[in-house]
């Protein structure tokens, strides 16, 4: 055989994966050029390699299942000093919260949140959510196409937080135009019904990360924080405590 | 912190163990038992060296470990869910490529997936997997080759196929 084709196997497969120089793969694709046979089986094999990709690649766009995230108990500083400002903000009862109350804690100084934020996402959430037709463009069903989606739109890795824990699981989401340019909304609901979006876009000013802020935009409650360039705002008809302890379920799955 | 070094890992490591066994959840375990291994481990891992080629190895081993416990194979009807990027009229193309590869001895299966898929050299895929390159390359030109040939066959009885 290989005196019919002194072109070896290592080659060949070599030449598949791109891994000759210049010259090599020169010299193979003369051979190719001569034995049509040969041709053959090396575009086979291209395609393999292709359809693989193809088909498997939208997996790195899935948002991790729970299971295979960080263990609770490695954290990091700012992630302590925000959960020191949810326990500080449930306990601060006292402290009025309506209207865009910003929120530091202790050395860690954080910057205020775009003002639009919170504004964007309520108006939003009110447009929606109520809506039992089409609730979300692209379903939870084809959530790695809906993430990657998103995130391409957005310029960055966005994922899916999981929610069922709060008895929320996710519906789907949709593009928005924001203020700032492209918006994504994913949506959940919960047994009862009950509707809670999560909305992220990319500040124009994105600045440096923000506190956890609350506000009230025509009865829907909205959390929103920044943090490493993207906005996100948590809207529901909850009260406070309620979304934050939600809020903070999802900042841990988005950020770690 | 070692999470925070292996977790960028992660998708890949996704990845790799769903083209393996097709089926979500059997690859996430894959995935899981390969995480806790690495953490729990984590100080064996020599730094300065490759992370993501000692991540496959570990996941290489639980794997292995795994087929020696189970030798049972699952039909794969329901692991068809995955290929959601696949689009219409590459989804029979793809299906059937996942038909051959779950059909490979997993020995060619692991060496055409992480030089096809994962992109590993093969170097490295020899030092995930244990062994010789020499090896890694017979494996790899006959794997593809029963991929080709199992191809080639489902095209001319694709309709008669459907069980």
């Amino acid at each position: 055989m290989n005196r019919k084709h002194p072109l070896d196997e290592e080659r060949l497969q070599a030449y598949v994966d791109d891994r000759l120089d210049a010259a090599a793969r020169a010299e193979v694709e003369a051979q190719l050029d001569a034995d049509p046979e040969l041709a053959a089986r090396a575009a086979a094999y291209r395609r393999q390699h292709k359809t693989l990709h193809e088909t498997f690649d939208a997996v790195l766009d899935e948002s991790l299942p729970a299971r295979l995230r960080r263990p609770q108990s490695a954290r990091r500083s700012p992630l302590l000093a925000r959960a020191a400002a949810v326990l500080w903000m449930m306990l601060g009862g006292g402290v009025g919260w309506f209207g865009a109350t910003t929120l530091q804690q202790g050395g860690a100084r954080l910057a205020a949140a775009p003002p639009m934020l919170p504004r964007e996402a309520a108006m939003a959430y009110a447009v929606y959510s109520p809506e039992v037709m089409h609730p979300v463009e692209v379903g939870a069903a084809q959530e790695p196409h809906l993430l990657g989606w998103l995130s391409k739109r957005l310029g960055h890795r966005l994922r899916a937080p999981d929610l069922a824990r709060y008895g929320y699981r996710l519906m789907g989401g949709r593009l928005l135009p924001a203020n700032a340019g492209p918006a994504a909304q994913f949506m959940y609901e919960n047994n009862a019904g009950e509707r809670l979006t999560l909305y992220v876009t990319v500040p124009r000013h994105a600045g440096s990360d923000t506190a956890f802020r609350y506000a009230e935009e025509h009865g829907v409650s909205v959390l929103y924080w920044v943090d490493r360039d993207l906005g996100y705002a948590l809207s529901a008809k909850l009260g406070r405590k309620q979304l934050l302890r939600i809020a903070d379920g999802v900042y841990r799955q988005i950020t770690l | 912190m070692d999470y925070a070094s292996i977790e960028p890992h992660i998708p890949r490591l996704r990845r790799y163990a769903r083209a393996l066994l097709g089926d979500r959840t059997r690859a996430d375990d894959l995935v899981q038992d390969t995480l806790e291994r690495a953490l729990k481990k984590f100080s064996l891992w020599r730094r300065g060296t490759d992370l993501r080629a000692w991540l496959f190895t570990l996941m290489h081993n639980v794997y292995v470990n795994q087929l020696r416990t189970e030798r049972t194979t699952l039909p794969w009807t329901d692991e068809l869910d995955a290929p959601v990027s696949a689009r219409q009229e590459n989804l029979l193309v793809a299906r059937d490529l996942l038909a051959a590869i779950d059909a490979l001895p997993p020995e060619f299966r692991e060496v055409v997936l992480l030089v096809g898929l994962e992109e590993f050299s093969y170097a490295e895929t020899a030092r995930v997997l244990g062994i010789p390159q020499g090896t890694v390359m017979s494996r790899l030109a006959r794997g593809r080759e029963r991929l080709r040939r199992a191809l080639e066959g489902e095209q001319d009885n694709r309709i008669r196929r459907i069980k």
